[in-house]
């Protein structure tokens, strides 16, 4: 193995470990603040990724119509629930609120012709996919972890497999059973010495040590983030501190979706995205979310481009095992954890 | 006896009755995989029975279509339903060879002919007692393996990397690959396998370059047939690369682009039914189901996989007369004799080929069941 193999493996492995850290954040973001270990991550990359594509190819993708869906579901419910308690002044924010960006980007693809949806600037189009994709979040965790906030991780878990099959299966109905790729953002290469950069390679480095920033900003600079910061410490004292719990659980699902759609749509172009792709991708997530103990992010981020790393090389030295190297990683990591840190038993009611 | 256990014992009696439709009604049990990974299979497949016909020699023939979710439990459940409930005459399935091998069973167990639309030879090799009840509509791997290394003879090919699948497929191609390429005197320099749903392959593309093969052959279904062939371009690779017929959908095309031009491999001849040859004994055959499919679901939206489920109809519905000159459908009778009609096709033309069965060749396909195509400008064009 020469140099050039040595680097054009490791910034194959940095370009897919910088994905794996994104949704590794995600994972431990929406654990922390939920309790829930979101297997379902993987599907917003593959929405965001398909929605895209459905754009691109100027059709209405399906995606939207779950949105609207949901968002009257939780329009019927919360509504009914406001009617009772007769807050009727309540009524136009929930409405508004679950439902009117959905309602909106229907109307507005929908009322555009095909060649004029898949002719739209790329930026707009991106921002249409995500305008879909992360009200998904938000209304997902109305509907699906709301009602059993308070229930054990196991619960939570079982629901969130439940969820993950679920979004699998609608993923089929809307998109079919074949592979799309998108368009890059820009085409070219940068040459660096004997390395030859995508354009695409860049985008998604700097789009993911950019949302990092941005994330990081956020959890230390603004309210909302003090209050993920502060339901993920302690639920009960930040309720005690008049933080809605169920405002922080909306929001790290909106984030969570906004991260796995932008992942998504980041990938799409260096390779074919299927409806199940996601689960693979947000289970590589996983493992270095694991690493980083489900608690820590910038463990779990490098965990995550280690992963990446990792499996680039294993895919030159023994592609077969790929995968088994990858996973079987996460024994070691566990032993030392279970070693090292402080085990304490979660209080079941 | 109770009531409760009279009812108990009355209701299935009751529900069976009304179940069983008049004795003339052919039933035709269908399991196929229309979701899960091999849902690009099971969807044409579920159109093509749609397309079949549903009168043969005067005799109305029900399809009962079932989806197997690529799982071959399910498959399993699926058979024993359509032959306990529908009292089915014969079952097509089901799409991929696993699934396929676990119905064989309870085929046998319940002496139903059952007509697998999957790749894999080991179907219907090596001819048991088993397999006496089992056809296969789609040619076998070796069928097209073969075209591929005469057409590397042809071309001067002497070493060849393969990357493929790293499951039954891709480890079943470089098997039958390996095995007749090496008659040849062809040299395999690197085997690499990557999974399905990968996002990047360069690692095992970078080992590929540093073999320097004269051509690369990926081993792959469908759309994730792209990402090799467009990494290895991408790498700045120059050989040839030959792709195998489990790509041969629109779907690929279009995810593949201007990545996929060049590509060569071997096509049942329906893929390209429109540039056959007039003297060619398969086109008026293919070119039949060609546009049947397309006047229904589209101009391109052909792929081989439905062609195999209308081939199976095709060996059906030329079994059929035959069998009920024996015997009345719906009796194990009619199951036997619409076997033994089907095991005695003799030059059937079909979408794919000219089925030739026989007491030892279930499947019946000859050289004539494939060509070699290569991806010119977006579509297919046959070498000639």
């Amino acid at each position: 193995m020469d140099l050039q193999i040595l680097l054009l493996l490791g910034q194959d492995g940095l370009t897919n470990g910088a994905i794996y850290a994104l949704l590794a954040l995600a994972l431990v973001l929406v654990f922390a603040v939920t309790r829930v270990i979101f297997l379902p991550q993987g599907e917003f990359v593959a929405y965001g990724a398909l929605t895209l594509a459905a754009i691109q190819a100027g059709k209405l993708p399906g995606t939207v119509w779950l949105a609207v869906i949901l968002g009257i579901a939780v329009v019927l419910i919360d509504g009914g629930l406001a009617l009772k308690s007769g807050n009727l002044k309540r009524l136009p924010r929930i409405v508004l609120g679950n439902l009117g960006l959905p309602l909106v980007l229907l109307g507005l693809i929908s009322g555009l012709e095909a060649e004029a949806l898949a002719a739209l600037a790329l930026p707009l189009q991106i921002l249409l996919t995500l305008g879909i994709v992360v009200p998904l979040g938000p209304l997902l965790y109305r509907l699906v972890f709301q009602p059993i906030a308070e229930a054990s991780s196991l619960v939570l878990l079982i629901v969130a497999v439940a969820l993950h099959m679920t979004l699998i299966g609608l993923g089929l109905v809307f998109f079919g059973a074949e592979g799309f790729r998108t368009q890059p953002f820009s085409d070219g290469a940068l040459e660096i010495g004997p390395l030859l950069l995508q354009h695409q390679t860049l985008w998604i480095l700097f789009a993911s040590a950019a949302l990092i920033a941005v994330l990081y900003v956020l959890f230390e600079r603004t309210v909302y983030g003090k209050a993920l910061r502060a339901t993920a410490l302690n639920r009960t004292g930040a309720r005690l501190m008049g933080i809605s719990t169920t405002m922080a659980g909306k929001l790290s699902l909106g984030l969570a979706a906004f991260i796995g759609a932008l992942s998504g749509v980041l990938v799409s172009p260096m390779t074919t995205l299927y409806y199940d792709s996601g689960f693979l991708i947000g289970l590589k997530g996983f493992v270095g979310a694991i690493i980083g103990g489900l608690a820590s992010y910038p463990v779990a981020a490098l965990g995550a481009v280690l992963v990446g790393l990792l499996e680039s090389y294993s895919s030159f030295y023994a592609s077969a095992f790929k995968e088994v190297i990858v996973f079987t990683l996460i024994i070691p990591v566990l032993v030392w954890r279970s070693l090292t840190s402080h085990h304490v038993e979660e209080e079941e009611e | 006896m109770s009531r409760k256990t009279l009812i108990a014992a009355l209701l299935p009696l009751a529900t069976g009755l009304a179940a069983v439709p008049a004795w003339a009604d052919i039933n035709v049990g269908v399991s196929l995989a229309a979701t899960g990974p091999a849902a690009s299979l099971g969807i044409p497949e579920k159109n093509s029975i749609a397309l079949l016909p549903t009168t043969v020699a005067g005799q109305k023939v029900n399809y009962i279509v079932l989806d197997d979710a690529t799982d071959s439990t399910t498959a399993v459940k699926n058979i024993k339903k359509l032959i306990s409930e529908n009292k089915v005459d014969l079952v097509i399935g089901s799409s991929t060879t696993p699934s396929s091998l676990a119905m064989m069973d309870v085929a046998v167990e319940n002496e139903t002919p059952m007509i697998s639309m999957a790749g894999s030879a080991i179907v219907v090799e090596p001819m048991d007692a088993k397999r006496h009840w089992v056809f296969k509509s789609a040619q076998n791997d070796a069928h097209m393996a073969t075209a591929i290394v005469e057409h590397m003879t042809n071309n001067n090919v002497h070493s060849v990397a393969f990357i493929g699948f790293a499951d039954a497929y891709g480890q079943g191609w470089f098997k039958e690959f390996a095995k007749i390429a090496e008659a040849r005197k062809i040299k395999i320099v690197a085997n690499e396998s990557y999974q399905r749903n990968d996002t990047s392959v360069t690692g095992q593309t970078l080992k590929i370059l540093a073999a320097k093969p004269d051509a690369v052959l990926v081993g792959a279904a469908g759309t994730p047939a792209v990402l090799p062939q467009k990494t290895l371009k991408e790498k700045g690779y120059k050989g040839a690369i030959y792709q195998t017929h489990g790509v041969a959908n629109a779907d690929f095309l279009r995810v593949g682009g201007k990545d996929v031009e060049g590509a060569l491999l071997p096509v049942g001849p329906m893929m390209v039914a429109e540039q056959l040859p007039n003297d060619n004994p398969v086109k008026k055959s293919a070119l039949e189901y060609v546009k049947k499919y397309e006047g229904v679901h589209g101009k391109g939206s052909i792929s081989s996989f439905g062609g195999h489920a209308w081939d199976a109809g095709v060996l059906l519905s030329n079994a059929i007369p035959a069998a009920l000159k024996k015997a009345q459908p719906g009796t194990k009778e009619f199951r036997k004799a619409l076997r033994d009609a089907i095991e005695g096709s003799k030059n059937l033309p079909a979408a794919h080929g000219i089925f030739n069965m026989t007491p030892q060749d279930h499947q019946g396909f000859d050289q004539r069941a494939r060509v070699m195509v290569k991806v010119e400008n977006g579509t297919w064009k046959l070498i000639k």
